[in-house]
């Protein structure tokens, strides 16, 4: 016999996913919202996903250099981030601060954990949460509307994003000393937030909100593409939405089950949240009971930050606290095994 | 929809061999027989040097109740008992007999049919057949059937599934010796004093389902079942999951649950043994891959050197870079073709340089494929990730001994992490903690 037989242990064929193809299937399922970015914030927004992808990139490359390990940024996860937190800017933020929150995602969030599969928060989400903090007046200020519509979506209030208005008018609603007039002023929001037009421009995308958020049929494009491809699961979309339904549903109004759960649905950052940011599989549970709880709890906490917190969006901080649960998660939700007995 | 159970996979079928009848394969000059080519103790040479032997003679008596005697495949002369390479990894004892190429059998001119006599006589008949189990595990059959004292067993499955690519063996088998097969069931079936017996057969054998089917149709008793195809779905445990919706207990056995599971290789072995009073000296073997001139399934004597039944399988390829005794989900690589085939080989398959992967294992992304996939229901990343940390405790508790090491895991991993390589580390480790255990409190 002439040459030398390999000899590995088995299985000794292998699915043809590797880290690769998850990464840039999650990339391109990304595209069309990035696309949409553009079309509805102009260059601006493309400006933001590039600084914060290649600042992602080139701090992936230095500290790995630093800490003399293999420098891994082909493997798509640095460009995810990068895009991630472009995602979750307001298109007017200064060309700085994406660059500044992608370097502390990747070198605080991200390496010192030991690189990608360690860290326990999502970076994209952790660099947000640094901005937020540091510059919250960049970051809660500087929304622009849409080149065709307007911030709201609605005709009658144009200063807020649409959940800024819901938040203004539970308010208001909530207030005991306001006057008739304001009362029915802000029904009258209310009504023109939950008529057709408006849930069609959230749907649509052609509203005020973060680069990548607003449009819900480009991200359930990208989102449809991975659940085809298996990359995502529908346990945590579907758990944390359906969750967020539920819940404004019933809390959401003046009195219990007089909420408005499409209008949640649909606006904010919740579709780009469930869908790409808490199926982060590095950051969720592996167990699929496990999926369903951490969908449950982000729903939650979305929930109760949008209708009782100082915010109006709720979903990246949601996101961040159930990470800190998955360790505790996935080890009791373990699946009972073939032939186990649960109790003996 | 096609009975099944919950997890694996589906990887390509490959079944390149299935249309092809069995061959019998010209005889090798010499056979190298090993001692050990089942679960339990080594049989112990009854031979010496010199000796002349005829097909069916036993060169190797069973040591104890979970072991098997030995026959010589060929007629010829003892040429030495000493340490040969061995498929299952080192070198171990064996004894090389020459072929006279006379083709003498042992005299079975007297032989007495014994499908029709008692447990006890078919019981020891089997075992006197040196008889384990054909899918691969090699298990004593004789074992299998003598439960324990208050065990029943009241339903056999014929596990027809053949879920590992490339093979094609059985699917041969149960296409040329459906009587055979289905008479050694009810041979099995009678000893136990089971009243239900199944053939389950992956759906990606149709001519099978039907042949089985067409052959039984007028028995109350046994009933051919078409499985989904998915690997793997011949798994004991997830076979009688799939057909009679019983758990085997973790860390229990079938008959736990009144069940027992025989390949149908097996029962075709049984009903040759009790008929005919032939031992086990030869067996069907699929030789397949990208790196093998003319592959097929071939009747091969116990003992032939892999190269040998390469050399009649057309040869391989230049580029032959890796041999796989087995299916390439659970089969083991193998260093040289110098190694024999044993009770247990139901193929090799050869693979060339392209198809051969040499994959670096990648940080775990907690996917959650692998728990997805198990078909134990398993959490592999988190054992895989214990035993790489020396945690064996942890991975104790996490339900590594109920790994049946099928590499489900494994190849649906995007980080290519080598459970299952992982998990014979550590399961080596729990089985040496307890030897020492024992040995203190002994
Ligand atoms: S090898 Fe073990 S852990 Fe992996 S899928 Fe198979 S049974 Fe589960
Ligand atoms: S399939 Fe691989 S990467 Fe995914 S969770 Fe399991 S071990 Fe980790």
């Amino acid at each position: 016999m002439s040459a030398k037989l390999t000899v590995t242990p088995s299985p000794h064929i292998r699915d043809d996913l590797d880290i690769k193809k998850v990464m840039y299937a999650v990339v391109l399922a990304l595209i069309p919202s990035a696309i949409g970015g553009v079309y509805f914030f102009g260059l601006r927004a493309l400006v933001i996903i590039v600084a914060a992808s290649l600042a992602a990139i080139a701090t992936e490359a230095v500290c790995q250099k630093a800490i003399r390990r293999p420098v891994t940024i082909s493997d798509g996860s640095a460009l995810i981030t990068g895009i991630l937190l472009a995602f979750n800017l307001p298109p007017g933020v200064p060309y700085w601060l994406p660059v500044v929150g992608s370097v502390f995602a990747i070198a605080v969030a991200k390496i010192p954990f030991g690189g990608l599969g360690y860290n326990p928060l999502n970076p994209a989400l952790v660099g947000r949460a640094f901005l937020l903090a540091s510059w919250p007046v960049y970051m809660t200020t500087t929304w622009t509307a849409p080149s065709r519509g307007s911030l709201s979506g609605i005709s009658a209030i144009t200063t807020a994003t649409p959940l800024g208005v819901f938040k203004y008018v539970r308010h208001i609603l909530d207030n005991p000393s306001v006057g008739p007039d304001e009362i029915s002023r802000a029904n009258s929001y209310l009504a023109q937030l939950y008529s057709s037009a408006s849930l069609k421009n959230l749907f649509l995308g052609n509203v005020g909100g973060c680069i990548g958020e607003t449009s819900v049929i480009l991200l359930l494009i990208g989102a449809a593409y991975l659940l085809i491809k298996g990359i995502i699961c529908w346990r945590i979309p579907l758990s944390y939405i359906g969750t967020v339904a539920l819940l404004t549903w019933i809390l959401g109004g003046q009195g219990l089950f007089h909420g408005y759960p499409l209008f949640h649905v649909l606006s904010g950052g919740l579709v780009l949240g469930a869908f790409f940011m808490a199926t982060d599989m590095v950051t969720s549970p592996v167990t699929p009971k496990g999926k369903i709880i951490f969908g449950v709890g982000c729903g939650i906490l979305t929930s109760v930050i949008r209708l009782y917190g100082g915010y109006p969006e709720g979903v990246s901080y949601s996101i961040l606290i159930m990470n800190i649960t998955v360790p505790l998660i996935d080890r009791y939700t373990r699946p009972r095994k073939l032939g186990e007995v649960k109790g003996s | 929809m096609a009975k099944t159970f919950r997890g694996g996979v589906h990887p390509p079928e490959a079944k390149l061999t299935a249309s092809k009848p069995i061959e019998t394969i010209a005889q090798p000059d010499r056979v190298i027989i090993p001692l050990s080519q089942h679960t339990g103790a080594p049989s112990k040479p009854t031979v010496k040097v010199g000796e002349e032997v005829l097909i069916g003679s036993k060169i190797g008596e069973a040591e104890g109740f979970i072991s098997v005697p030995t026959h010589s495949s060929v007629s010829g002369k003892v040429k030495a008992i000493a340490n040969y390479p061995h498929p299952l990894g080192r070198p171990m004892p064996a004894i090389e007999i020459e072929n006279d190429s006379r083709d003498e059998w042992i005299d079975l001119s007297h032989w007495t049919d014994l499908t029709n006599s008692s447990p006890d006589e078919i019981r020891r008949a089997v075992r006197e057949a040196g008889i384990v189990g054909l899918g691969g595990a090699a298990f004593p059959t004789h074992v299998k059937l003598s439960p324990p004292e208050g065990k029943t067993i009241d339903t056999v499955i014929l596990n027809g599934a053949e879920c590992e690519p490339y093979l094609t063996g059985d699917h041969r088998l149960m296409l040329e010796h459906p009587d055979e097969i289905i008479e050694g069931l009810r041979v099995i079936m009678k000893v136990l004093g089971a009243a239900r017996g199944y053939i389950g057969i992956e759906r990606n054998k149709p001519d099978a389902i039907d042949k089985m089917s067409e052959k039984v149709e007028d028995e109350e008793s046994i009933e051919v079942v078409g499985l989904k195809v998915k690997y793997p779905q011949g798994a004991e445990k997830q076979l009688i999951k799939a057909l009679t919706g019983r758990e085997v207990p973790c860390g229990g056995l079938p008959m736990d649950v009144g069940c027992l599971v025989q390949n149908v290789g097996t029962s075709y072995a049984i009903w040759q043994a009790l008929k005919l009073g032939k031992p086990l000296i030869e067996r069907v073997v699929t030789v397949s891959g990208s790196a093998v001139k003319s592959p097929g399934n071939y009747m091969v004597r116990i003992g032939t050197t892999f190269s040998h039944v390469i050399e009649q399988a057309g040869g391989m390829d230049e580029g032959c870079s890796k041999i796989i005794m087995g299916g390439p989900m659970m089969g083991i690589a193998q260093h040289t073709d110098q190694v024999p085939v044993v009770k247990g080989t139901s193929g090799m398959i050869l693979l060339s340089a392209q198809d051969v992967r040499i994959d670096e294992p990648g940080p775990c992304l907690r996917c959650g494929k692998c728990v997805d996939h198990c078909p134990m229901r398993l959490v592999p990343n988190e054992i895989a990730r214990f035993v790489e940390k020396g945690r064996i405790a942890e991975a104790e508790a996490y339900g590594i001994l109920d790994c049946m090491e099928c590499g489900v895991c494994a190849y649906v991993c995007p980080s290519k992490i080598n459970h299952v390589h992982l998990f014979k580390i550590g399961k080596a480790e729990i089985a040496q903690r307890r030897r020492k255990e024992a040995g203190k409190e002994g």
